[in-house]
Parts: C-alpha cells; structure tokens; sequence
C-alpha cells in the first residue's frame, strides 16, 4: 500500500509540475500579448451584441423581414463568389500539377539524385511555410491589385503542402512495377509514367480535393490584401460597419464552403470506392 | 508481337472505351482551367510582366538586412509577441474546447439534440476563417494583440472540438464498463475512464497545433491584430524589400524552432509513430 502511495504521490508531482509550468508560460504569455482581464470583462458584452447586431437592417428590423433588403448586392456577390471560387479551382489546379512533377523528384526511393531531392525538399518546405498572404502581398505589388495576385498565391502555398504529401506518397508504392519496366531498358520518366504514377493517382486526386477544400476558405480571404474575390467587400462591409452586409457575405460564405465540402467528400468517398473494386 | 496484338485487342487500342469517361474529365477540368486562367486575367500581358517584377523584387530582397538595430530590436519584440499570442489562444482554445468536444462525443452524450447542436455550432466556428475572427475582435477589445489570441482561440475551438471528440470517441470502452460496473456514476467514468486515455492523443494535437498557430499568428497583424504581421505587411507596402526578407526569415526560423520542439514533445507523449490528427 505505501508504494501505491508513493507511485500516485510522484504522479501526483509529475501533474502538478507541468500544469505549473503551462501556467507560467501562459502568465509570460499573457504579459507579452497585452492581456487585460479589466478589458476583456468590460467589453466582452460587445461581443453577443456584434453578432446580434449584425443580423439587424439599417431600418431596425431584423434581416429575415425583407430578404431583398438584406441581400441587396446578390449579383454583385454572387459574381465576387464566383471569382473566389475560380480563384480556389485554377490555384489548386496548378499547385497540383507543379506539385505531381515536383514529387517524383522529391521522394526518397525514386528520385533521380540526392541533390534534386534535397533542393526539391527545401523548395516545398519555404512555400509551405511563408503563409499565403505574405505571398498575395507581394504578389500584388508585382501584378497589381487583381485576382491574378490570389491565384498565384494559392498556387505557390498548394505547391509547398502537396509537394511533401505527394512525396510521401511515392515513397510509400510498391516498387516492383517500376524495377520491370526500368529493366526493359525504358528512361527514368516513362517508368515514372507507367511504373509509378498508376499507384499514386487516386491518392494524388483525393489530397488534392481536400486542398481545394482548403483553399476556397483561404481564397475568400485572398480580398483583404486586395487579391481578388469576395474578400474584398467582407474586410470593407466589416470596418465600415455596414452590419447587414457583414452577415449576408458571411452567410453566403459559409453556405459555398457547406456546399464544397460536401461535393468534395462525396467524390472521395466515390474515389475510395472505386480503388477498392479494382 | 503481331500475335499478342491479334490475342489482346483491347490491350493495344489507344483510347478504349474504358478511358473514354476519364479523357472527358480530363479535357472539361482543362477547359475549365483554361477559362478560369482567362477570366482572372492570365492572358492579358500582365502575367509576363509581372514576372519580371517579381524576378526584380527577389533580386532586392537580397541579402535579408533589418536596416537599423533599432528595427532588429523592434521586430524580436513583434516576434515574441507573435509567439506569446499563439500560446495564449492555444491553450485557452484547448481548456475550453474539452467540455464542447464531450458534449459532441457519442460515447459521453446520449442526446442526439445536443450533439447535434454542439457539432453544427464547432462546424461554423471552423468555416469562419482566422482573420475574420481578427476583425470581429478587433470591434469588440479594439486593435492589438489580445484581439489576436482571441481571434486564435475562438477559431481553434472549433478544431479542437472536432478533433477532441473524435478522439474521445475512438477511445476504448472497457475502463468506462468497469468504472460503471464498480458502481461509479457518469461523471466518474468520463473522469476515470475516458480522460486518462485520450490525455496524450489531445496534448499531442495540442502541440500540433500550436505550430501551425504561430503561422497563424504571423498574418493576423496583417489586419492589425498584434504581432509581426504588422511590421512584415508595412515592409511590403513600403517597399523596404531587404526588412521583408529578414522578417520572413525570422518567421521561418523562428517557426522551425517551434516545430522542433514541439515535435519532440510530441514524440515523448505518444511514441514516433503516431502521426499529427490522427
């Protein structure tokens, strides 16, 4: 019994020292990042009251009262939506090819030389973890304000993401196809074609929807630095506190996002299924 | 070889019947591209010339200088607090997220309106993305970095959630069947016989988290939420290419060294071979 004691009494230690130490770290934390418990009790009452407001017409009704009111600006949005919606497709789309190439000479067991695979590693791994704004940022200033900045930007950051999942991929295929049709004497990027590539496609196409999954979120907020889409009118409805509008973007928003997700996951599954019969 | 081609027709026809479906896809995703790469203004002369902008740009952007030490100084401040804000959100998003992830188990909650109701709410909270969540804190506790955390904590509540009820849900049932069987009630089996069991998998997705939270944490200054976006977006605005260089290379380092860390932390909580989100 007294070592039971013991074992539960150094456990005991063990819990209480890490929770002092995630305290302390949140203390320093909080210090550095200009917290204010005054500040937040104050104000937190504005927080339901944003959000309620938001559902509130310029003429005091709430919004489900005149829908034409509340969504004054659908073909305006829908066009915006429209354009981050393309934005989403066309960046994913060349992300995933640029990264389908890049992967074979990023992965371990088929790439053609140390060196690639290594400049092809790093490569993916900074457009992986510049964030895509800072991307869009400077995108703009190259191309000017426009979509075509967003389209890039999601172009480069899909790039980085899926180039290293791509690779894993390849380096996880059963390399007995591609040794066969190596030792008919064929060159490097036909074994890749006939060898390799018919083992990774279904894989390459689901991770794929899942970033474009991703992607449409990320696009939607591509408008704030001025890249494109319907971003562009969410950040200006939210400063200059044009609350109906704010909701009927958001709303619109998150009704594509439903709607996406669903239609990509249902393809999954079909492409899941389809693997599985053959 | 003309006898196989006599024997196994269908082997050698070019485009069989069974490709036909897949070569349909494949030209109307193209074809898609191809217009969506027209309306978003690809094909106008702006993307050549854009290039070469960007070529320049890259070019002053070596080699990474801070300018002053005064801005070095600066920027390691904006850095620590890009840090410190995604601590903060981190943690308090994980705190409160345990109690919304039990609700939205199946095996803690039997009421099917409740988790309903608990996953449809995680749902919107995650579809909003991180920076309008900066933007709706930033009306209610005014511009800086708390505005941040909180932005980081309400979006991760909704990843958590998900994630620590799926988590709870693949947990095994026995200890709980035995808790109940000894008599202990409902509270206690959750208490005694889920939590010990689930604790590493959460901290360690906590910790994932965390990682890909200081990413986070380097945009939302972007729209005036705290930390170094700041600095980083009027670096780019301003044309101080060589400040933007070192600041994105302190990001990059800084978002390396967390990955190490919190990747052996990881590590010693679960062993190597469990994977992130899983």
């Amino acid at each position: 019994m007294a070592a039971y004691d013991a074992s539960v009494r150094s456990r005991r230690w063990h819990t209480l020292l890490m929770v002092a130490c995630v305290a302390a770290a949140m203390l320093l934390a909080s210090i550095s990042a200009e917290v204010s418990p005054v500040k937040f009790l104050e104000n937190i009452h504005r927080f339901p009251s944003y959000i309620i407001r938001l559902f509130y017409l310029e003429n005091g009704q709430p919004v489900w009262t005149d829908f034409g009111e509340w969504f004054w600006g659908l073909g305006r949005w829908l066009r915006l939506l429209s354009e981050t919606l393309l934005m989403a497709y066309v960046g994913t789309l060349l992300g995933a090819l640029a990264a389908s190439c890049l992967a074979f000479l990023g992965a371990a067991n088929v790439a053609p030389a140390r060196w690639v695979r290594l400049v092809v590693r790093r490569f993916c791994e900074l457009c992986r973890t510049v964030p895509e704004l800072v991307f869009a940022l400077l995108f703009v200033i190259a191309f000017g304000l426009g979509p075509m900045a967003g389209v890039l930007a999601v172009a480069i950051h899909t790039l980085g993401a899926l180039g290293k999942l791509f690779a894993e991929v390849v380096e996880n295929i059963d390399m007995k196809p591609v040794e066969g049709v190596s030792s008919t004497g064929a060159a490097w990027h036909v074994a890749m074609r006939f060898g390799a590539l018919p083992q990774v496609m279904s894989n390459f196409v689901s991770y794929a929807l899942l970033r474009f999954e991703i992607n449409v979120r990320g696009a939607a907020v591509m408008g704030f630095v001025g890249a494109g889409g319907i971003g562009q009118d969410l950040i200006e409805a939210i400063r200059k506190f044009y609350y109906s509008d704010v909701s009927a973007i958001l709303v619109m928003i998150l009704l594509t996002v439903a709607v996406i997700d669903s239609l990509t996951s249902l393809l999954r599954h079909r492409l899941i299924g389809l693997e599985g019969k053959n | 070889m003309d006898a196989v081609r006599d024997r196994y027709p269908e082997h050698f026809r070019r485009f069989g019947p069974q490709r036909l479906p897949m070569i349909v896809v494949a030209s109307a995703m193209l074809a898609l591209l191809l217009y969506g790469m027209e309306v978003l203004g690809f094909f106008d002369g702006k993307l050549l010339s854009g290039m070469g902008r960007l070529v320049e740009i890259a070019g002053l952007m070596m080699p990474p200088d801070p300018g002053s030490w005064a801005h070095a100084r600066a920027y390691g401040m904006a850095l620590i607090e890009t840090v410190a804000i995604a601590l903060l959100g981190t943690l308090s998003a994980a705190i409160l997220a345990l109690p919304v992830g039990l609700l939205a188990a199946r095996n803690v909650t039997a009421q099917r309106i409740v988790r309903f109701l608990a996953r449809r709410s995680l749902d919107t909270i995650r579809s909003v993305d991180i920076l309008i969540w900066a933007l709706i804190w930033i009306n209610v506790v005014g511009l800086g970095p708390f505005a941040g955390a909180l932005a980081i904590m309400t979006s991760d509540i909704g990843s958590f959630g998900k994630l620590f009820s799926e988590a709870i849900e693949a947990a095994d049932r026995k200890p709980v069947e035995g808790i109940a069987s000894a008599g202990g009630s409902h509270f206690m089996g959750i208490r005694f016989g889920i939590l010990p069991e689930v604790f590493p998998v959460l901290a360690s997705q906590v910790l994932y988290y965390f990682e890909s939270n200081t990413r986070s944490a380097t945009i939302i200054g972007i729209v005036g939420a705290g930390g170094i976006g700041l600095h980083l977006a009027e670096a780019i605005r301003t044309l101080e290419l060589q400040q933007t260089s070192f600041i994105i290379l302190m990001i990059l380092v800084t978002v390396a060294a967390i990955d190490l860390v919190s990747s052996q932390l990881r590590f010693a909580m679960i062993g190597r071979r469990a994977g992130p989100g899983k």
